[in-house]
């Protein structure tokens, strides 16, 4: 496949509660587009609603941008999610679940890291924090070896 | 940008079948629309002397931890008002999803169906089952 597919790449704005629903219907049809299984599907726009709450709530709000990522035949799914909000002191706390700073269940981060295939925290103290996360449409059936 | 889908930013409809209150979910529900709706349960149940809440999410695609708190707390409300609460309908993707998510909602009762809570709802009710016919 070369070029972009239609539909998922966007920036989209995280400012309020019905930013979060455009957000979760923006990563499902784009994971849809890109051949991501009903389950994968449902983990990304899991960990997406998660993350971007988080930009909300704790980042007072921010953005989201999707992109459309490739390795080799393989298609992926990055959201990036930025805000420029108080950061977090200690991420490897704030991964770890049941922490939260904010009277949820904690499970947002660490949570949403679990959903997807990889997933990076940048965060600066006064500054903000921005979370990557990749997930890719697994084909099937697995990759075989080619005859070349 | 284009949005198709039906947003619920408005009431939830509570419906009252006999003893039991009956909410359906349906599609992308907002933060404020859930919580709304938790109030609206225990304000019905206080009012109309019902035993059972079902709650049917069939038509929910995500069950994200907000949503999933929700739940759970319109479960406990319920209980301390004397109502069974039963939710229906969870599709495969939101379990596994909500178990990888570390969400496994242990006080939580669930049913395949709607008819199926409704018949969890009538043998567990304290004035006896419901099975003869009247």
């Amino acid at each position: 496949m070369s070029g972009t597919v239609a539909g998922v790449e966007a920036r989209m704005p995280i400012r309020s509660d019905l930013d979060l629903v455009w957000v979760r219907q923006h990563v499902r049809r784009a994971a849809a587009a890109l051949g991501f299984g009903l389950v994968d599907q449902t983990k990304l726009v899991t960990a997406a609603s998660e993350l971007a709450r988080n930009t909300l709530v704790y980042g007072g709000g921010g953005e989201m941008a999707a992109e459309h990522v490739r390795d080799g035949r393989a298609q992926g799914l990055r959201l990036t999610f930025s805000d420029r909000g108080p950061g977090i002191a200690d991420p490897e706390r704030a991964l770890s679940d049941g922490y939260t700073s904010g009277g949820g269940l904690g499970l947002g981060l660490g949570g949403a890291r679990r959903l997807v295939h990889d997933f990076s925290l940048d965060s600066t103290p006064g500054v903000g924090t921005t979370v990557t996360v990749t997930s890719w449409a697994v084909r099937s059936p697995r990759q075989r070896e080619e005859p070349r | 940008m284009n949005h198709d889908l039906s947003l619920s930013s408005a009431h939830v409809p509570v419906l009252r079948l006999g003893d039991v209150l009956l909410i359906t979910l349906q599609g992308d529900l907002h933060d404020g629309t859930a919580e709304q709706l938790q109030r609206d349960i225990a304000e019905q149940i206080v009012r109309s002397p019902v035993t059972g809440v079902v709650i049917d999410i069939s038509g929910v695609e995500i069950v994200d931890s907000f949503l999933g708190r929700v739940l759970a707390e319109i479960a406990a409300s319920s209980r301390l008002l004397a109502a069974q609460t039963v939710v229906a309908g969870m599709r495969p993707a939101v379990a596994i999803t909500l178990v990888e998510l570390g969400l496994s909602l242990p006080g939580l009762r669930t049913a395949l169906s709607t008819e199926a809570a409704l018949g969890m709802l009538a043998t567990a009710s304290p004035g006896g089952p419901r099975r003869e016919p009247r």
